[in-house]
């Protein structure tokens, strides 16, 4: 039971993690690899407003999404914007969005030094309880409900409001949508700063929930949110919250039943073999636009 | 304005050593009978000035340590001066917390006729800067390196700093007779060779005193989450956890440990020996018990009166690093005393003869390997400080 609840833990901040990066693609069809960046940002930024102002956490979170959507209008203004239209924007907006993420760490770096950091012990209180025999923290409840209700409250977005049929209109195709009038460009940049004020929320989720903060957390994550997103199917909201708890049991059961060491191989084996099984992903139905 | 006062602070560095060199040359060469006193002992006279020279790292990224070991050096040197009958010349120097800087100090050392080399503060520099000693001749006596093999170099080579092979049986030995322990996990990171040696040292020790290891987990050093792990810890139940890791990885496992219920008392390595684990883990870092060289709430005479002075004279409280530099230097001067004289050779004889001299460490003798022996503290924490477990 415990390493169900601490799977599934994980798995919520996974998720959110990868809502970004699968918000992006879905609209633009681009991947934004600076996101781990920003998740790197989130963190950091995170712990100075506490540290500094001695603001409680509820105000930080709020505080660190206005800074994450502001990188991501930054990231989508500077590295996808002005390749816009080129026959090689694909791959030359993952290069440039490295570039730009690598930008990001080393003014984080020249900011806050490559020192481990975390937020004080006394921000969040240490309350535990018990639950079906597992002892879970006020904290893990807290991320998952914050982790799901983002994604959730994502999900309505893009599928009921004005600005998600925009979206969905930008998806099918760009062209089409600037002559229907919508306004591609600001529904562009809506969308990353969305994406990137989730990545900043997920860094101080993760950064609460492991009590430990430097500037790689990011990349730490980066290679998992890519799994998550590639097995939930590109583009999928769902997709990417179940890829993720799916890869934060996988990891728990893995060092849990067949040792430490192998965790990760275990853990993205699982994800390989769900691929060959189902190489559209989980959730992955879009596919077919793309022709 | 800045670059002007750093040309001048260079070109006063540079004059200094000129003037250091010239002065401690013509005393060498004129001098080399004059190091050999009279009487032995507390009697023992030395004319001349016994020359001690050290390198810390002052600035670079060890400089927070370097600064103490300076400090302590000093006052050392200033209290054994006032003793009388033999009297220190004490030159500290930077090596800047790089081994190249460090080769060129030593190899200054040697041949302006320093009698001890004192340092380098870290083990991967003195690996480096040793060598230049023990082709000079030159004994050295390193205060905080701890890694395995540094006193291999050489037989004029020593430490007054306990290795943590030599910590870990005595913390293992205490936390069992003081906790009972029965069976107890092992947990360490296996991708980083000082937590991997700290671990084989763990698992021996474990072993030696009958504890069974019911399970053995690892994780990289740059893991931050551990829940996974630390479920397969709360199932096995265990009366202990015993940890090898570095500090950035013990914060977070500390937390997360207490955080699912894992309420068992945590062993540590080296890594857990450092205020940061405390203030960083906040009240999880409660029971967590350490073995450390030296703790500033030991009780014996020499660190309480130590405690005092390096508050009177730099208004800050010591660190291990401090306390083990002011050790090295009392080592020092029993040596000298002992053989009366200042010369090389007979320092290295005498060093080697150091026999549970009371320091601040405590009792303090020096082994046939050249290393330290003394009775290691085992800490505990305890209301956010480290205390001495009892």
């Amino acid at each position: 039971m415990q390493q169900l609840m601490d799977g599934i833990f994980l798995g919520s901040i996974y998720a959110l993690f990868a809502v970004g990066y699968t918000l992006v693609f879905g609209v633009l069809d681009r991947l934004n690899l600076a996101h781990a960046a920003v998740f790197s940002a989130g963190a950091l930024v995170g712990i100075e407003v506490v540290t500094r102002s001695g603001l409680s956490i509820w105000l930080a979170v709020p505080i660190v999404m206005v800074v994450g959507a502001l990188l991501g209008l930054i990231i989508e203004r500077v590295a996808f914007r002005p390749l816009n239209g080129r026959h090689d924007a694909h791959f030359a907006g993952l290069i440039s969005s490295i570039a730009l993420g690598a930008i990001i760490i080393a003014l984080l770096q020249a900011r806050y030094g490559p020192d481990t950091t975390r937020f004080p012990p006394e921000v969040f209180p240490k309350k535990r309880f018990e639950f079906l025999g597992a002892t879970v923290s006020l904290l893990q409840v807290l991320i998952l409900i914050i982790s799901v209700g983002l994604v959730v409250l994502l999900t309505w977005l893009v599928a009921k409001s004005k600005l998600g049929r925009g979206m969905r209109t930008i998806a099918e195709n760009p062209h089409a949508a600037s002559v229907l009038g919508i306004n591609v460009n600001r529904v562009t940049s809506v969308t990353f700063a969305i994406s990137s004020a989730l990545g900043a929320a997920a860094g101080v989720l993760f950064t609460l929930n492991v009590n430990t903060a430097q500037l790689g957390i990011g990349h730490a994550v980066e290679l998992k949110g890519l799994a998550v997103i590639i097995v939930g199917g590109l583009g999928s909201l769902p997709g990417a919250l179940v890829g993720g708890v799916v890869l934060g049991l996988a990891e728990v059961y893995a060092v849990n039943y067949v040792g430490s060491s192998w965790r990760d191989m275990v853990a993205f084996g699982l994800l390989f073999l769900i691929l060959v099984v189902r190489p559209q992903g989980l959730f992955g139905a879009r596919k077919k636009r793309e022709v | 304005m800045r670059r002007n006062l750093m040309s001048a602070g260079a070109t006063a560095s540079v004059l200094l050593l000129v003037l250091a060199a010239c002065g401690s040359s013509g005393e060498s060469s004129g001098g080399d009978s004059s190091l050999a006193g009279s009487g032995s002992g507390a009697d023992c006279k030395i004319s001349d000035d016994v020359p001690v020279a050290a390198a810390f790292s002052l600035t670079g990224a060890a400089g927070q340590y370097g600064a103490g070991q300076k400090n302590a050096l000093e006052l050392a040197v200033e209290k054994l001066n006032a003793v009388g009958g033999v009297t220190y010349k004490l030159t500290v120097e930077d090596d800047q917390t790089d081994p190249k800087q460090g080769i060129q100090l030593f190899e200054k050392f040697v041949n302006d006729g320093t009698s001890i080399i004192v340092g380098p503060t870290l083990s991967n520099t003195a690996m480096q800067t040793d060598p230049v000693a023990q082709d000079g001749k030159t004994p050295v006596l390193g205060v905080s390196n701890t890694a395995a093999g540094i006193t291999a170099i050489g037989d004029y080579v020593f430490r007054d700093s306990l290795t943590e092979d030599a910590v870990i049986p005595q913390t293992i030995k205490a936390a069992k007779e003081t906790l009972n322990l029965k069976d107890v996990v092992v947990m360490y990171s296996n991708d980083d060779a000082f937590t991997e040696s700290g671990y084989k040292a763990m698992a021996s020790a474990l072993k030696k005193e009958g504890v069974t290891i019911s399970e053995t987990l690892t994780f990289s050093k740059s893991d931050t989450d551990f829940h996974a792990i630390l479920d397969k810890v709360k199932k096995e139940k265990p009366d202990a956890l015993v940890v090898s890791a570095l500090v950035d990885a013990a914060v977070p496992l500390v937390t997360q440990a207490r955080e699912i219920g894992v309420d068992v008392p945590i062993v540590g390595g080296n890594g857990f020996n450092s205020p940061a684990m405390i203030k960083g883990a906040g009240e999880a870092a409660e029971g967590v018990i350490v073995g450390a060289a030296w703790n500033s709430a030991a009780d014996n005479e020499q660190n309480q009166m130590f405690l005092k002075d390096y508050k009177a004279k730099f208004n800050a409280d010591p660190d291990q690093f401090a306390a083990q530099a002011y050790a090295g230097m009392q080592v020092i001067d029993n040596a000298v005393r002992r053989g009366c004289s200042g010369e090389r050779e007979d320092i290295k004889t005498n060093l080697s003869k150091v026999k549970d001299l009371p320091t601040v460490l405590g009792d303090f003798s020096i082994d046939e390997n050249r290393d330290a022996v003394q009775t290691a503290l085992v800490q505990v924490v305890k209301d956010g400080k480290f205390a001495i477990l009892q």
